[in-house]
């Protein structure tokens, strides 16, 4: 307490944002841990069990994160699943039937997101066309190229470089969660490269909003358009760039997403959107924009994946039942933020 | 040259040169292939129904005809779209199978089978499809939450709940009573009548009733309609419960096509079509000034887009292409600074008229 | 340039279709002064003050700037403030979910050598900064956890650390309490010791006596003076911002001073309130009288009538209508009570723009019938008709949209609205303001006509000539608050210094 300014200062204040994401990652370990007491005899609580959550939501993580920086600046886009479905089935086929090499068509399908992405972005910022309807026409855009592309279910050939990625494990160091299988056999728990690849996504994307001058100008936009035109930032591109970004997280996580399905099919990944849309929120995005970041994403998708992984050890469950539970869940923290911002706006 | 312009100003100059050109493109067609040139409008009986190609369109297009008038209200109040609209037909059409068939059973085909009578698995699902519409109603009106995030929560929950109510699997009524829906009621396609029904009933409630007024007047300037009198909360959860009762009747109409509960693909991307119908229709997706009349040539067109397209050997699942760039095109038209450039660039066209 | 001027504005012209906004208006702000900027709406205050920043373009007219070369124009509110010219608005323009540092430097933020944001360094130099201005701030926290007259002071230290030569506050005092208002003004004084040239918005007597140094007056686009401080009391600001030559109108004198006393009431407010806008007031209101609410801008006048007609709920006291205690929650409460509201903005709560003008007219009728009663087409076309004719409203028919008629002519058809639900109580707050002078006498007859036949009217209006030709009475208030009523022999004079209030200055 040298600083004399100190005795003056306001009080520490827990503000909702913080609650929010207190309210998610409580959530989190109260699923988990519930699955754990529940599934106890199934080893639900094994890390490998928990590592496997990431291993099948690393494309969602890495597309939530996309559209978390699209939800900071007040927009969203729905169109992630359809970019998603798109480009497994643009890789599957490309690998299998048109005999492309690897490293091509993950360039080539890099670019499609980044041209998509300016293309919604334009109309959005540019054009000012409501973000809804635009990446809505993207949406059934990318899921009908996917039918376009191939009709059919087409696997990814393991004998490519993009399919030999599929079969690398990366393994716990020092063998942490090691255990013995019931042959007596040393299993240590993995993950994908996909994980290690969301990770350092989710890594650089949360370096990225907070200390460059674009991150911080997304929260900016997101918390007071006009202020922030006023203040010399470029509202438009901000926006564009936030669209061009997230459709090029989508094909990343598409690449990502095809690595664990190892095909594409024309209705794969649909409602992916959805998920990443409900981690965002349920990870305490603001649906208005300004605040959130992609930890809390982070936690989303762990609470999403956990509860599909719970419906699926039930095993008497019906698949849909983890949509359902996603929507209520997306519903509870939608009217959580309506009432919070009713709140704040009476304090005023 | 005024008179042009004017006529091109009119709502439904639009919709009506849509539904033209893709006539036009449709006898473009039969003559390449060596049809007869009017093919296209020919209506002749066969089996003591209706059968042509206008028939074919007309019957296939009542569900977006019918989602489409729902939707004009929506849009009309709220300036945003219902995008759970093909969702909850599909809970409609889910809800009402399982009523009629019970829980769990996959296939009923006589009387003796049935656990509820058909008609009141028909109010069930219409019912399920209002409280659809009310809960986005609920979110939208008093709640404040964008239209579109907030019917995104049953968009998908919707079609999970269905694939729930039918235990995960196809549900089959087959019975004659409840295929009438969907097939013929003598030799016209029931359909058609159904859409016919809702439109005038519709039509005829705007037009007895002040209700047009009261949503067009709270879509423009919600602030004046409310010192003037209006609640617009109650007038825009009126509206989103019209859209669930719209898309209740149109769910159990394509269940009743396929006399099945395909909870996966009933209404499957059918708010596109919707939206577009809307779209083409005239009516401006930010709110207001409706005409009903646009949005259902509109969703006719779209509907004799499909069939044209899935005629030249396009795939359904490959449809949403065209329809995503239609749409585009037709919002980017709309966009204001697009408009602005128009209306610059004519104005910089007349003042260098003016000064020559 | 003159001496020690900082800013010179001369002649600036400028005209939005139809109206003449400013009309060869000067201004002139000295180094280390703070100006009031005063005038009624309509006046061009903020019109001027847009085309210095830049937000307007003006058609003739010359800008100075200290140190800057020839004369100035604007490209917009950036290129304004690289040449110095900042400006703080009472809607605080910063972004409430970034912390104070962020708030204080975005866009010119300080980086490391990797081209990220130093957040360290920024954070010291913020703190530097609210250490400067002697405010209490922890810059490392988000803004919207600092009050408003904080963030108020934020907002102007942004600006002031831009290098600003000339700073505007722009209404920075409505929202903020007396407490508030008194830290404001130390910083303010702190800035003009440092030479900032500061123009000050407010609608606040008090204000401008407590900090300004001189006063530059509008009316109607048009410059009325540019004082010093001393030499316009009260009385003669209000005199200059309202104007006291008399319009040339036809005269409604009122016959004799009638006693309202023996008459029923109709409405009888006792303690309403609305928080933030205004205080608990009591209000009597007889039939067949016409009360006048009087007050500068922003004293509440428009305020007290949206309370009673339930435009914005009411926090407290009693409301009685026609002898009866009601509950007053939304307008269409207020409706089915008899009451009418036409609403000083026109374009955001008067017409429904998309609408024909028999719709218009019809829409409140409507309301009030509710939506199953629809109003047949032939008496919907009689009523418009009979209102057209009635009020003159010029329309190509009554089929034409609203939007497409002109200003006043709108105004008579939201007028036709209210008449058309034949009202027992009618609110008009500026029914009058940017309507030619013929159309205003056909108001002011109108008013007066519908008092004759036992309706009780509240009429607002900036004109006090208007007022005394059609009230009965006059409530004035001040600062949100009711301060007194004048009846009986009303002359200018009285209601100007009843408005000015505190003889402080005289």
């Amino acid at each position: 307490m040298k600083n004399p300014t100190l005795h003056n200062m306001k009080k520490p204040r827990i503000g909702s944002h913080t609650i929010m994401l207190m309210i998610t990652i409580v959530l989190f370990i109260v699923l988990y841990g519930a699955g754990c007491v529940m599934y106890a005899n199934k080893e639900f609580g094994r890390l490998q069990n928990f590592l496997n959550v990431l291993i099948n939501n690393a494309g969602l993580l890495i597309a939530a994160c996309g559209i978390t920086c699209v939800m900071l600046t007040g927009g969203i886009d729905i169109s992630v699943g359809s970019v998603v479905a798109m480009t497994c089935m643009f890789m599957s086929v490309g690998l299998a039937e048109w005999g492309m090499s690897s490293g091509v068509l993950i360039a080539m399908i890099l670019c499609i997101g980044l041209v998509f992405g300016a293309v919604q972005g334009y109309c959005i910022a540019y054009l000012e066309i409501q973000p809804f309807i635009v990446t809505m026409a993207g949406l059934f855009f990318a899921r009908g190229m996917t039918a376009v592309i191939s009709k059919e279910q087409v696997s990814v050939p393991f004998d490519s470089w993009f399919g030999q990625l599929s079969q690398i494990k990366v393994e716990m160091p020092f063998q942490i969660g090691a255990y013995l299988n019931k042959k007596g056999v040393l299993m240590v728990p993995y993950v994908r490269i996909t994980v290690v690849v969301a990770l350092v996504m989710v890594l650089i994307t949360f370096l990225m909003l907070r200390y460059t001058k674009f991150g911080r100008s997304l929260y900016a936009v997101g918390g007071n358009q006009q202020s922030a035109a006023l203040m010399g930032l470029n509202v438009k591109k901000t926006k564009l760039l936030s669209h061009v970004l997230c459709s090029f997280y989508a094909t990343l996580g598409g690449l990502c997403f095809c690595l664990n399905t190892m095909c594409g099919t024309p209705t794969q990944a649909t409602g992916l959107e959805m998920d990443a849309i409900s981690s965002a929120v349920i990870g305490g995005t603001l649906l208005t924009g300004g605040v959130g970041n992609v930890i809390g994403t982070l936690f989303g998708v762990m609470i999403n994946g956990t509860i599909s992984s719970l419906v699926k050890f039930n095993g008497k469950l019906v698949a849909s039942w983890a949509n359902i539970i996603t929507a209520i869940l997306l519903c509870f923290f939608i009217l959580l933020q309506a009432i919070f911002a009713k709140i704040k706006e009476r304090k005023k | 040259m005024n008179k042009l312009r004017n006529i091109t100003k009119k709502q439904l100059f639009l919709p009506i040169i849509s539904m033209i050109l893709v006539m036009l493109i449709n006898v473009l067609f039969d003559i390449i292939d060596g049809n007869a040139a009017f093919d296209f409008f020919a209506i002749s009986m066969k089996n003591g129904v209706l059968y042509g190609r206008i028939v074919d369109i007309l019957n296939r297009g009542s569900e977006i005809a019918i989602l489409a008038l729902g939707m004009t209200l929506v849009v009309s109040a709220s300036a945003g779209t219902d995008i759970s609209v093909g969702s909850v037909m599909s809970l409609a059409g889910g809800m009402c199978c399982m009523m009629i068939a019970g829980f769990g059973v996959t296939s009923v085909s006589t009387v003796a089978e049935l656990a509820h009578p058909i008609w009141f698995g028909i109010v069930c699902g219409i019912l399920v499809a209002i409280l659809a519409g009310a809960f986005n109603g609920f979110l939208v009106a008093y709640m404040k939450i964008q239209p579109m995030v907030a019917t995104l929560i049953l968009w998908s929950a919707a079609r999970a709940l269905a694939l729930l109510l039918c235990n995960n699997m196809i549900v089959y009524v087959r019975m004659d009573e409840f295929k009438v829906f969907g097939s013929f009621l003598g030799p016209i396609p029931t359909p058609i009548i159904i859409a016919a029904i809702c439109i005038a009933v519709l039509a005829a409630v705007l037009k007895f009733t002040a209700l047009g007024t009261y949503i067009q007047s709270v879509g423009i300037n919600k602030r004046a309609s409310r010192i003037a009198g209006f609640n617009s909360a109650n007038i825009i959860l009126m509206c989103y419960t019209i859209c669930g009762l719209f898309a209740g009747i149109a769910g159990i109409v394509n269940t009743s096509r396929i006399y099945s509960a395909d909870t996966n693909n009933i209404g499957l991307n059918l708010e596109m079509d919707a939206i577009l119908a809307v779209a083409l229709g005239g009516n401006s997706l930010g709110g207001g000034k409706f005409n009903l009349a646009g949005s259902i040539i509109g969703a006719y067109t779209i509907q004799a887009i499909t069939t044209t397209l899935l005629a030249r050997g396009v795939s359904t699942a490959q449809a949403p292409v065209f329809k995503a760039i239609i749409i585009i095109l037709i919002v980017v038209i709309q966009a204001p600074p697009v408009k602005e450039f128009f209306k610059k660039r004519s104005a910089r066209k007349s003042a260098v008229k003016e000064a020559v | 340039m003159k001496n020690n001027a900082v800013l010179e504005m001369k002649g600036i012209c400028m005209t939005f279709p139809g109206v003449k906004a400013l009309d060869n208006v000067d201004f002139t702000l000295k180094k280390g002064e703070i100006r009031a900027l005063m005038g009624e709406n309509g006046a061009g205050k903020s019109t001027l003050i847009k085309c210095l920043t830049g937000v307007n373009k003006f058609e003739a007219g010359e800008i100075y700037i200290d140190g800057i070369e020839g004369s100035v124009v604007n490209r917009d509110t950036l290129d304004a403030q690289k040449k110095g010219i900042s400006t703080v608005y009472q809607e605080i323009n910063l972004c409430p979910n970034l912390s104070v540092a962020e708030n204080l430097f975005i866009g010119r933020e300080p980086l490391t050598k990797l081209g990220t944001v130093n957040r360290r360094k920024m954070n010291a130099q913020a703190a530097q900064l609210m250490k400067d201005l002697e405010l209490d701030i922890d810059v490392t926290r988000d803004l919207e956890e600092y009050s408003l007259a904080m963030q108020q002071m934020i907002a102007i230290a942004r600006a002031v650390d831009m290098e600003c030569k000339v700073l505007i506050l722009d209404e920075p005092t409505s929202s903020l309490d007396d407490n508030e208002v008194e830290k404001l003004f130390g910083m303010m004084r702190r800035l003009k010791e440092q030479g900032v040239g500061i123009i000050f918005v407010t609608h606040f007597l008090e204000q401008v006596y407590a900090v300004c140094d001189g006063i530059t007056v509008l009316r109607n686009g048009q410059l009325v003076g540019e004082y010093d401080i001393e030499e316009l009391p009260r009385v003669k600001l209000v005199a200059a911002m309202m104007g006291k030559d008399f319009d040339d109108l036809a005269a409604i004198k009122q016959e004799e001073i009638k006693d309202f006393s023996g008459e029923p009431l109709e409405i009888d407010a006792k303690g309403l309130s609305h928080a933030g806008t205004i205080k608990p007031f009591d209000l009597e209101i007889h039939k067949g009288e016409v009360v006048g609410l009087t007050g500068l801008l922003g004293s509440g006048r428009s305020e007290l009538a949206r309370v009673i007609y339930g435009a914005d709920r009411n926090q407290s006291g009693t409301l009685k209508v026609d002898g009866k205690e009601r509950r007053i929650k939304n307008p269409i409460d207020a409706m089915g009570l008899g009451m009418g509201f036409l609403p000083d903005d026109r374009k955001a709560e008067g017409i429904v723009g998309d609408l024909s003008v028999r719709e218009n007219i019809i829409l409140a009728m409507q309301a009030k019938l509710g939506p199953m009663k629809k109003i047949p087409m032939h008496v919907q076309n009689e009523i418009a008709d009979k209102y057209i004719e009635l009020l003159q409203i010029k329309t190509a028919s009554r089929e034409t949209l609203i939007k497409q008629l002109s200003g006043g002519n709108q105004q008579k058809v939201i007028l036709a609205r209210w008449l058309a639900t034949d009202p027992d109580f009618l609110i008009l707050d500026e029914p009058t303001r940017g309507i030619d002078v013929g159309t205003k006498t056909e108001i002011q007859k109108l008013v007066v006509q519908l008092a004759q036949e036992g309706k009780s009217l509240i009429f607002i209006s900036s004109e006090i000539e208007e007022m005394l030709r059609v009230c009965n009475k006059m409530a004035v208030l001040r600062d949100g608050a009711k301060v007194g009523e004048i009846s009986g022999n009303m002359t200018q004079e009285s209601v100007l210094s009843a408005i000015a209030g505190g003889d402080r200055n005289e």
